[in-house]
């Protein structure tokens, strides 16, 4: 019997080595992207490749919470780093890292590519911030920006997308094509920016039509496609129409296509998942931005601060406007884009009343970034009341 | 009234997918197995399901390739616990990893992908019963045949010949090998067919529940699977009226969120996995009725002579 067990015992091993292996394969298959990347200078070789009169390129990590193929928020940060790297051909060379968990692991990842010779490196979910403060403290000649969160050191900055631009105009959309004046949001977690992103969304509906309502579903999660369609089935149900959503996958959009009703993509250009449901799709595009920072770097003129850009940058954009849509409802579209470009067009601008029924924001009064950035009340028109909120 | 039909619908929806895998999984443990691995193997055969619905068309072939991956990585399972005897749990786990990783791996292309046109089913006649029909007779085949499963695995285990020795071989391996009976293949039959129930519901969530391929995109529903069947204890009947209660409580919470009820969504959340482990640990804790029904040698390794 010992044979077989000790047999048996090394197979296990192996067994479990190879779906370690096959687990982590999504992870390291990914550092190959780096080929060019790999030119230490103790390497002539590869460096006389290049040009043997040609400086060093820049070299830029991104780091990444989820897989560049979730067709969300990672894709979009992805399309950021081609746009980096079209912009600046062989003066930079580029790598990514994904499935990054927000964890001690993130720290380590820091590391790993800073000692690789990476000058300048991405972060581009909230939960790598402290990671990225502790690497930052030590690593004095690296520069970190890190997406959507609030601290900042001498070699680190923050930088966000107003996705709330997005959201309005997707609620314009949204406010002229209801039938029955009802929209559903499925939510991932009830914070600031989450929440502001509904209220913008139902502002931007009342906007063209003042009877909308807004139910709001939370799933409290990011990413869980079974349960995103569950919140968007139950919308249906209770008779949303025309529906939105912050979570990460195109779930709520194929739900919609099912149930013969509208839905919007979200982070990236979602239409061909599902072309009839399909109204428009509210997108980032973190390309200008990161031109701005790779440039500051390539220019040395980087300076820590902190970057919030929406459609006057370019950061944000409603995309792929369904034909359904008639033509002066775009022309509405237009309209909030061009004075959203130019300044002209404040979304969050008084008189704003909230769901209890007060102002929150008295008339011809603009909200500042603080205020948006400290939002936990729904707005007049979505129904309930934010989780937690007394 | 609408509302309410709409809600059963939607139950019967999400209870089906979590019913098809943790009846899977009781086929398994009534022969004496636990395999943890339900959640890799329903990824696998989710992208095994997708693909064959993207390039065929056909939903019943994409049931039919999610039954043969789910199989194909049980048999890899099964091959390791009872022949080589490794430790059932970690060998689940490490198929559980590993299923989530390749399926990720060989999904990458159908990411991007989508499939052609949903058919939406309905029973002439029958759908246009106020009531009933929305809430009933408007669900895909599969919801109907899961309930026919659930049927005939009671028949099965507790009516027929070949069902007692299967529980045979879960209460006493030792006794069945001692009266003729191939332990070992019959337990591989038990965790293959067990698997390729989870491959079926592998291929429910992206082909029809959430018609779409994403990693990772089970999201834990082969963990609630096992820990149904235990709760369950053991009995068809019970698992999928526990996978109901748990879908119909899901769906519910939803419901009172998007009607604004006041309580927190993170209670609500919690709610579905409260409420199925209450109603099952109530329904099911008299002591010797679960000793009764649970496999005597469950998790314990099977030598053949000694």
């Amino acid at each position: 019997m010992t044979p077989i067990s000790k047999r048996s015992f090394v197979k296990a091993a192996g067994w479990i080595a190879l779906a370690a292996a096959a687990a982590l394969a999504g992870c390291g298959k990914k550092e190959e992207a780096a080929p060019a990347a790999a030119p230490a200078p103790s390497a002539p070789a590869s460096a006389a490749s290049v040009a043997a009169a040609k400086p060093e390129p820049l070299k830029v990590a991104f780091i990444y919470i989820g897989p560049v193929g979730d067709g969300g928020w990672t894709f979009a940060h992805d399309n950021g780093r081609k746009a980096v790297e079209k912009e600046f051909g062989d003066k930079i060379a580029t790598t990514f890292v994904e499935k990054v968990p927000e964890s001690a692991d993130a720290e380590r990842v820091f590391r790993d590519v800073a000692s690789q010779g990476n000058k300048l490196i991405f972060g581009s979910t909230f939960g790598y911030m402290e990671p990225m403060l502790k690497v930052a403290a030590d690593l004095k000649d690296v520069k970190f920006e890190h997406a959507t969160g609030y601290k900042t050191a001498e070699n680190m900055r923050t930088y966000d997308s107003r996705t709330y631009e997005g959201a309005y105009m997707a609620g314009v959309v949204a406010g002229g094509m209801t039938k029955t004046n009802v929209l559903g949001v499925v939510g991932s977690i009830p914070i600031p920016e989450v929440i502001r992103n509904i209220n913008s969304f139902t502002l931007g509906a009342q906007s063209v039509n003042p009877k909308v309502k807004t139910k709001v579903v939370w799933v409290n999660e990011w990413f869980n496609p079974p349960k995103e369609t569950e919140a968007a089935q139950s919308l249906i149900n209770g008779g949303a129409d025309v529906l939105m959503q912050n979570t990460d996958s195109s779930a709520v959009l194929q739900t919609a296509e099912k149930a013969g009703k509208y839905a919007f993509g979200w982070d990236s250009d979602m239409k061909a998942y599902a072309p009839n449901a399909h109204l428009a799709s509210a997108v980032i595009n973190w390309g200008p931005y990161y031109i701005k920072a790779v440039g500051d770097v390539l220019d040395n003129k980087w300076t820590s601060g902190q970057s919030w850009w929406g459609v006057k940058e370019g950061a944000i954009d409603l995309v792929s406007i369904s034909d359904k849509v008639p033509a002066e409802l775009k022309a509405k579209v237009d309209a909030v884009k061009a004075g959203l470009k130019d300044g002209s067009y404040v979304i969050w601008k008084g008189p704003i009343v909230g769901s209890d029924g007060k102002v929150v924001l008295a008339k011809d009064a603009v909200a500042d970034d603080k205020f948006l950035g400290g939002i936990k009340f729904y707005v007049k028109g979505v129904e309930g009341k934010v989780p937690g909120e007394k | 009234m609408e509302s309410l039909a709409l809600l059963l619908a939607a139950t019967l929806n999400a209870g089906t997918l979590l019913a098809l895998a943790a009846l899977g999984l009781l086929i398994n443990e009534r022969a004496g197995i636990v395999n943890l691995g339900a959640e890799g193997m329903m990824l696998v055969a989710a992208v095994a399901g997708f693909a064959t619905a993207f390039h065929t068309g056909s939903d019943w072939m994409a049931f039919a390739a999610g039954a043969c991956a789910g199989a194909l990585m049980a048999a890899a399972f099964g091959a390791l616990v009872i022949w080589f005897n490794t430790n059932q749990y970690a060998t689940g786990l490490a198929l559980s990893l590993f299923g989530a990783g390749f399926s990720a791996f060989v999904g990458i292309g159908y990411a991007p992908e989508k499939l052609s046109e949903r058919v939406r089913f309905q029973i002439p006649w029958l759908t246009d019963i106020p009531f009933l029909g929305p809430a009933l007779f408007r669900q895909h085949p599969m919801v109907y045949l899961t309930v026919a499963l659930t049927v005939a695995l009671t028949w099965f285990l507790y009516r027929s010949r070949a069902g007692l020795v299967l529980r045979a071989v879960g209460e006493s391996p030792e006794s069945a090998h001692a009266l003729g009976y191939p332990v070992r293949r019959i337990r591989m039959a038990a965790v293959m067919a067990g698997g390729a129930l989870c491959g079926v519901a592998g291929a429910y969530v992206s082909v029809i529940y959430t018609p779409l391929w994403v990693e990772g995109m089970v999201a834990g529903k082969g963990w609630i699977a096992l820990a149904l069947t235990t709760f369950a204890t053991w009995r068809p009947i019970r698992v999928l009226l526990g996978a109901y209660l748990f879908g119909g409580v899901t769906m519910l919470q939803f419901h009172l969120q998007g009607e604004g009820v006041q309580l927190p969504s993170q209670f609500l959340t919690m709610l579905p996995y409260l409420a199925t482990i209450v109603v099952l640990v109530l329904i099911s804790r008299n002591e010797g009725f679960i000793r009764a029904n649970m496999p005597a040698s469950i998790g314990k390794p099977f030598f053949p002579g000694s």
